[in-house]
Order: C-alpha cells, then sequence, then structure tokens
C-alpha cells in the first residue's frame, strides 16, 4: 500500500507549477483576460511544449498517455496558477471520450491535433445534467437543433462535444453553429450559449448504445473541477499565511492575533484532507473504476464547500486589500467560484452520490 | 501510488478475519452485558491476553515487557484497527497508549519491568494527573508541589479533570519540584499507587450523567524519589511525549467510517409521517456533506501511513487529525440528533429510546474530546504556528499574583 505521489508524479507537478510561476503571473492573466479573452497563445504554446494536452491521450496518437492523477496534478497547478487554459475539456474530457467512444477514422484525425494544440474543444453536456432551456437539443438524421448553454471553453474552439438527453455525444464543427459569450464571473475561463439548426454533427459511435461513457466523462471532468479548485484554494491559503506573516497593526504582524491564525489554520485543516481526497479519486479512475462515480462526486461537492470556505476566509485575512482588484485575490475567488456550479453543483452530485450507494 | 497490499499483507489480513471470525465470541461486549463488574474484567482481561498472544495488541513492545514483540509496521497495526472495526469487536490495547510509550521511551529497566508487564495485561489501569483548576490549556503553570524528604517527595495539592481516578491502580501525575526555576524547568514526573496514604477522589459527574472524572487531592502524599520518569525538572519534556501519544489516538477516521455506517442504518430505518429520513432530502444532503469529510479523513489517513511506513514525518496532515476528526464524530452524532426530532432529546433509559441512547450521549462525548486533550483552539495555535509558522503571540507581561 502507497498512497502518495511517486517522483515522477512529484516532478512533473512542479515541472508545470515552475513554468506556470514563471509564465502565467497575475499579471499576465490580467492582461489577457482584459478584453474577455480566456486563453493566452503564449501560454497554450508553451503548455503544449510541456505535454500538458497529451497527458491521457495514447502515445500512438501522440500523447505521453500518463493518465488521470497526473491530470488532475496538472489542474491543480493551473488551479494554483488561475492559468487561462482550457484543460479540463480539450486535454482530458474530449480524449477520453473519443479515446473510448471515437471510431478509429475520429481517434486519428482528432487526438494528434489535440496533443499539438491545433485543435481546441467546447464541452456542452449541460443537457446530461441539469438543463436550464425549453429547448433541449435533439438529434435528427444526423443533424442536431436546440441549445445548449453553458458551453465550457466554447469561445475559442475549433471543435465542440454536445451531448443529448440519451447520453450520445456528437461532434461539431464550431463556425457551424451560433455562438454568443456568456460572462461569468470567472474571467479566465469562457461559458459560452450556442444554437443548433440542423447543424451538421458527427456522433460518437461508442456514445450511441453506452450512456456510462459520458456519465464516465462528467465524473473525470469533476475530479478534475475539484483539483483545480484544491490548487487555486491551496494559493489562497498560502497567500493568507505570507500575508499575516508580514502585516503589522497594533504594533504586531497580525498572524499572531488567534483571529487570525485561526483562520489560517481552519483553512489548512479543511484543505489538507481534501488532497487526499482528490488524489483517491482521480487514481481511482484507472486502478478501481467500481469506486469512481462516488468519489469522483464526493472530489466534486466537498471541494466546492471547502474552497467556497477557503475563498471567503482567505479574503477576510487580507482585510480591505483582500476586496480591492489592486491584490488581484478575486481571481481566485472567481475561479473557485465558477468551479463550484461546474458540472453539477455541490448538492446536484451529493444526491447523485446518494444515488449511487442505493439511498 | 499503489493501493493494493502486497500479498504479504492480505495474507497478514486473511489471518486475521480468521482469528476474528473464530474467537470473536470471547471478546467483552461493547455495552451492557449480563455479566456482573468482575466477571466483565475477567473477559477483558482474557481478551487482551490472547490479543497479545496472537500479536494483535501490544504489537510491537519488546516480549520481556509482555508485548508481542513484533516489528513495527504501520500498515499492520491499520489493518488491525480496521478490521477490528469492522467486526465491530474491541481491539486490544497496548496498556494504556500515553503511559507506556513513555515508560518504554524515557524510563529505567526496572520501571519498564515494574510497570509495563502488569499494565499491559490490565491488570494495573492509569489515570493521567495533568491538569489543574487553575491550569488547563496552561499547563506548566501548575502548581501542586513536591518537596524531597529523605528517600521521597512529599506531595501537596490539587488535580482536576483525572478520567477515572475513581478506578484506576496507579497515577502518572505531573508536580512542581523546582519552585524558583522557569515554569516549563520546574516539573516533573512521577508514577505513584492511587491507595498511598493522603489520596482523596471526588468523583466530578459530567453532562452525561456519569462520573468520568474526578477531582483529586494531594495531603502530604509520600513517594520514592526511584518512582520519578526522567530526571527531575524535565518532567514538561516527559509530558509532551506522553501528550503525543495520547492526541495521536483521538479522531481516528476508522471510527468515524464505522460511525457512518450506523448514521445510515437508523437514517433508512426511522420514518417521519411515513417517509423514511433517508428520503429526506435534507438530511440526505447533510448525511452526504458528511460522507464526503469522513472519505477525505480517511484518505488523509492512508498519507500519514504511508508517509509513516516510510520513515518520513507525515507534518500538516496529521496535525490536523485531533481537531478535525472529533468535530466530525460530533456533527455525525448531531445529525441523527435532529433526524430524529423529539425521539432525539430522549435519554436517561427512556421509554421510546433509540440505539440505546447512545446518539445523545456520544454528541455530549464527543465535545468533551474536543475540549480535552488539548482544546480545539490549542489545535489551531498549533497548527498555525508549528505547521503553518505563523509567529507565536507576544508574551503579556509576567503578572506574579
Ligand atoms: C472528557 C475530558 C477528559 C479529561 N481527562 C483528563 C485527564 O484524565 N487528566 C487530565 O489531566 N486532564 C483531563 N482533562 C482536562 C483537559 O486536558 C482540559 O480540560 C483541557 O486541557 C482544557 O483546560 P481547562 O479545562 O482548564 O480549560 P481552559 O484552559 O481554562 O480553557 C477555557 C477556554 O479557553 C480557551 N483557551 C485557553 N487558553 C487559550 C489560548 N492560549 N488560546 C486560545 N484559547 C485558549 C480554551 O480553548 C477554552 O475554550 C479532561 C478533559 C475532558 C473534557
Amino acid at each position: 500500500m502507497d498512497f502518495a505521489l511517486s517522483e515522477e508524479q512529484q516532478f512533473l507537478q512542479s515541472t508545470v507549477s515552475d513554468y506556470l510561476a514563471a509564465n502565467c503571473t497575475l499579471d499576465r492573466v490580467r492582461d489577457c483576460v482584459k478584453d474577455f479573452q480566456t486563453t493566452d497563445p503564449n501560454l497554450t504554446e508553451g503548455l503544449v511544449a510541456l505535454g500538458v494536452p497529451g497527458v491521457v491521450i495514447p502515445e500512438e496518437f501522440g500523447g505521453t498517455e500518463l493518465g488521470y492523477l497526473e491530470a488532475a496534478l496538472i489542474a491543480e497547478a493551473l488551479g494554483g496558477s488561475i492559468a487561462p487554459f482550457p484543460f479540463i475539456g480539450t486535454s482530458v474530457i474530449a480524449p477520453y471520450l473519443i479515446t473510448h467512444a471515437g471510431s478509429d477514422e475520429q481517434r486519428a484525425s482528432l487526438l494528434p491535433k489535440i496533443t499539438t494544440g491545433e485543435i481546441q474543444f467546447g464541452i456542452a453536456f449541460t443537457e446530461s445534467i441539469g438543463r436550464r432551456v425549453t429547448n433541449p437539443t435533439q438529434a435528427n438524421d444526423g443533424r442536431l437543433s436546440g441549445e445548449q448553454t453553458f458551453v465550457i471553453d466554447g469561445s475559442d474552439c475549433e471543435l465542440i462535444l454536445i451531448s443529448t438527453e440519451g447520453g450520445e455525444v456528437f461532434v461539431v464543427e464550431s463556425p457551424a453553429v451560433e455562438r454568443e459569450e456568456l460572462k461569468s464571473i470567472d474571467r479566465t475561463r469562457s461559458l459560452t450559449r450556442v444554437k443548433l439548426d440542423n447543424t451538421p454533427c458527427e456522433v460518437l459511435p461508442g456514445t450511441v448504445d453506452d450512456p456510462t461513457l459520458l456519465s464516465h466523462a462528467l465524473d473525470i471532468g469533476r475530479i478534475m473541477i475539484a483539483a483545480d479548485t484544491l490548487g487555486a484554494a491551496q494559493t489562497m491559503l498560502d497567500k493568507s499565511v505570507e500575508y499575516a506573516g508580514e502585516r503589522k497593526q497594533f504594533n504586531r504582524v497580525i498572524g499572531s492575533f488567534q483571529a487570525v491564525k485561526h483562520m489560517c489554520a481552519e483553512m489548512a485543516a479543511e484543505l489538507e484532507p481534501c488532497r487526499s481526497l482528490v488524489w483517491y479519486a482521480a487514481h481511482s479512475v484507472l486502478a478501481i473504476p467500481s469506486e469512481t462515480h462516488l468519489v469522483a462526486c464526493h472530489a466534486k461537492a466537498h471541494l466546492a464547500e471547502v474552497g467556497q470556505f477557503v475563498a471567503r476566509k482567505s479574503t477576510e485575512v487580507h482585510g480591505g486589500m483582500g476586496f480591492t482588484d489592486l491584490l488581484g485575490l478575486h481571481y481566485w475567488f472567481k475561479r473557485i467560484g465558477l468551479n463550484r456550479q461546474l458540472l453539477g453543483t455541490p448538492d446536484q452530485v451529493r444526491e447523485e452520490a446518494a444515488q449511487a450507494q442505493g439511498w | 501510488m499503489d493501493l493494493e497490499y502486497s500479498a504479504e499483507y492480505e495474507q497478514y489480513r486473511q489471518d486475521l478475519r480468521k482469528f476474528l471470525d473464530e474467537n470473536k465470541h470471547r471478546s467483552p461486549g461493547m455495552v451492557g452485558t449480563a455479566f456482573t463488574g468482575e466477571e466483565r474484567e475477567k473477559i477483558a482481561r482474557d481478551w487482551q491476553a490472547l490479543l497479545i498472544e496472537n500479536g494483535y495488541a501490544a504489537r510491537t513492545i519488546p516480549k520481556e515487557y509482555g508485548g508481542a514483540g513484533q516489528e513495527p509496521d504501520p500498515l499492520k497495526a491499520h489493518i488491525i484497527a480496521e478490521e477490528f472495526a469492522r467486526y465491530r469487536v474491541r481491539p486490544g490495547h497496548s496498556g494504556d497508549n500515553r503511559l507506556v510509550p513513555t515508560v518504554l521511551d524515557l524510563g529505567t529497566e526496572e520501571q519498564k519491568r515494574w510497570l509495563v508487564p502488569p499494565t499491559l495485561r490490565g491488570e494495573m489501569t492509569w489515570c493521567q494527573g495533568y491538569s489543574e483548576p487553575q491550569s488547563g490549556s496552561d499547563l506548566a503553570s501548575l502548581s501542586t508541589r513536591a518537596h524531597v524528604d529523605g528517600d521521597d517527595f512529599v506531595i501537596n495539592g490539587q488535580k482536576i479533570w483525572t478520567s477515572g481516578a475513581q478506578r484506576a491502580d496507579m497515577i502518572f501525575c505531573l508536580v512542581r519540584t523546582e519552585p524558583e526555576a522557569p515554569k516549563h524547568q520546574g516539573i516533573s514526573y512521577l508514577v505513584f499507587s492511587m491507595k498511598t496514604p493522603g489520596i482523596d477522589v471526588r468523583p466530578l459527574v459530567t453532562m452525561t450523567g456519569e462520573a468520568t472524572f474526578n477531582e483529586v487531592f494531594f495531603t502530604d502524599v509520600r513517594v520514592p524519589t526511584t518512582q520519578i520518569i526522567g530526571k527531575r525538572g524535565e518532567g514538561w519534556f516527559v509530558a509532551n511525549n506522553t501528550l503525543k501519544y495520547e492526541r495521536e489516538g483521538l479522531g481516528d477516521p476508522n471510527q468515524a467510517e464505522s460511525r457512518l455506517r450506523e448514521v445510515v442504518a437508523i437514517l433508512e430505518r426511522e420514518t417521519v409521517d411515513g417517509q423514511r429520513i433517508m428520503d429526506n432530502p435534507v438530511y440526505r444532503d447533510r448525511l452526504l456533506r458528511l460522507q464526503g469529510q469522513v472519505l477525505a479523513m480517511k484518505y488523509n489517513s492512508m498519507r500519514i501511513l504511508t508517509s509513516r511506513s516510510k520513515g518520513e514525518e507525515p507534518g500538516l496532515p496529521r496535525w490536523i487529525v485531533k481537531l478535525q476528526g472529533c468535530e466530525l464524530n460530533h456533527q455525525l452524532a448531531g445529525l441523527v440528533i435532529d433526524a430524529l426530532g423529539e425521539l432525539g432529546t430522549l435519554y436517561y433509559n427512556s421509554p421510546l429510546l433509540r440505539d440505546r441512547g447512545m446518539w445523545q450521549q456520544r454528541y455530549m462525548m464527543d465535545l468533551g474530546l474536543i475540549i480535552g486533550g488539548g482544546t480545539a483552539q490549542i489545535q489551531k495555535n498549533i497548527i498555525g504556528e508549528r505547521a503553518l509558522g505563523l509567529p507565536k503571540e507576544p508574551k503579556y507581561a509576567e503578572v506574579s499574583s
């Protein structure tokens, strides 16, 4: 029994973190997102060079196929640096579905282009999580009609993966649909509304008879979001501890006030076990798939709660400065805020977890 | 990362299961049985002896001191804890998880032979004489005195919250032997019989209605100077060694996991207006929230275990266990109480009582554990200062009274 990261895994994570610390500074992020841009071409190039988009793609298609725990470690690093990079959809959900549900042709044509950063995917799964529109997407004779709200990473993508009620997943070319950018609190990632009107599409054939592929993809996406929140919350905690150790009031560093020290201790005490939960969930994808659904739901929900707690407490530790745009802490606050609602709100995934246990 | 146990450990687990299947009927029941107190004590002692003989209790304590004499192996220790919890069978003990390791670490050869074997057999039981009315969290300020007279220490003063003092054979006790020294350097750690003349034990009833702890008064209590663990004036260091072992035992995630199963059982059994409580979305959601925390703590403990088995210091994951684990147990009990409505308030062997009243009992007892062994606030100080490196509070100008 060995519940720890291997040296290779630690090395991978620190490589990505170090790269981001140097190349994805808050100033760079600010600069990138100021006109509602949600990707940074330089950053994409650098992460492609590190092999990030190929982390779960088989070697025969140009990936490194390291696995989902490795993917979660990358997601954590990206969240820690609030990186504007479409990782969860393009580098994890899409490769998973194309690898396991795509035709030979789809695999051969799509996967290599993901590893090189040539194509990016929007993920339109709201139909399968909680539909908030009245005209659901329907497939008819190889064409799709309807509406998809809250498409993840839909703004700069070449292709969109769209799910329909029965769990089938289709690939659609972005220029063929009508798109409208939504503006969420988190400016480091895009949310898009898409309208389909007899739009040509291609089904991922594996999803036609096997709806579990889509639900498994959702679980994997949830784990990645949980990991992203873990990274973002860890940064907020680190910043709090640093600030509490420097800022002085009443001739004392504020970290020596128990009210402040205890906020930091509570953040640490809540967050540290989350790391183990995320590791376990990510590890389960390949090693113990029978447990993945349950632990993915729990990781998603628990990280949403703890993330919200940390985001709020960390802001308080920073006083008025925490509330300013100047300090930029709110970028992490908002990243955690968007993560909380994506691919299922905490109460929704907890209900799924209850059902999964026959309760 | 590899969560499989190697064949050696799987075999170890299978052997343990076989042992439990064959012997669990000999284990002491958790709550009131038809036996008298004396018979119950014998059952407990026989059970302990059987466990040591088979290497399932006092595992790493050398044979010459009455233990099983096996190599330290955190994974085996974990498998034992897991399987006993799964079987709901009372695990053995390593004597007293606070005193025995301390004597083994810091006692003389003679003290080890005198104290450890009977403690492991359950024939010598202990209480912890640390807290005093004016010295709780600020333990080092304690004022129970001991001066040397001939070959004896002569002790005067008072302890409080001494759990089990009314039944214990022995006490390990902190006393001030060097009144002029700075507060941390004037304390000694003594061990002596509770039958020593001059000891007066007065039970204190707790909120649960039971008298689990006591006030203990010392009037000219004479204890041979040989009955000191460590050196004179080094008792603070010895005591911290004890506390380290004590805190590790509080907030155990195995306990939270088995408690969660009991919560599920009662929510599936009880109904309100004909609807299972489990089908009430509010309680369902609360249950699932707690399950998420239980899982996080369970995997956190796997991480600690891995560090330990590699001989590494686990760091932050370990510092948070007492704080988080005790709170979680308390919340689990609180959920059941809420879900039961008025039924949840029943106690004192009332008609209609559910689960023998254990949910209220636990809810209260857990609050005691949140306070005892270092309060939640003190835990947060420790996490903030030792794990996160935040500065200590400036010292209050020492007030002499
Ligand atoms: C069930 C139970 C069993 C016990 N068994 C034993 C036993 O067998 N032997 C024994 O010696 N003792 C025992 N104790 C005593 C226990 O160790 C003390 O109660 C505990 O250390 C707190 O001390 P106190 O009660 O004096 O509270 P105080 O120290 O007076 O604390 C009161 C409040 O002040 C807070 N506080 C105090 N100092 C600080 C600080 N520096 N920063 C922030 N907050 C602070 C505390 O957190 C608490 O909220 C037991 C206690 C309980 C509840």
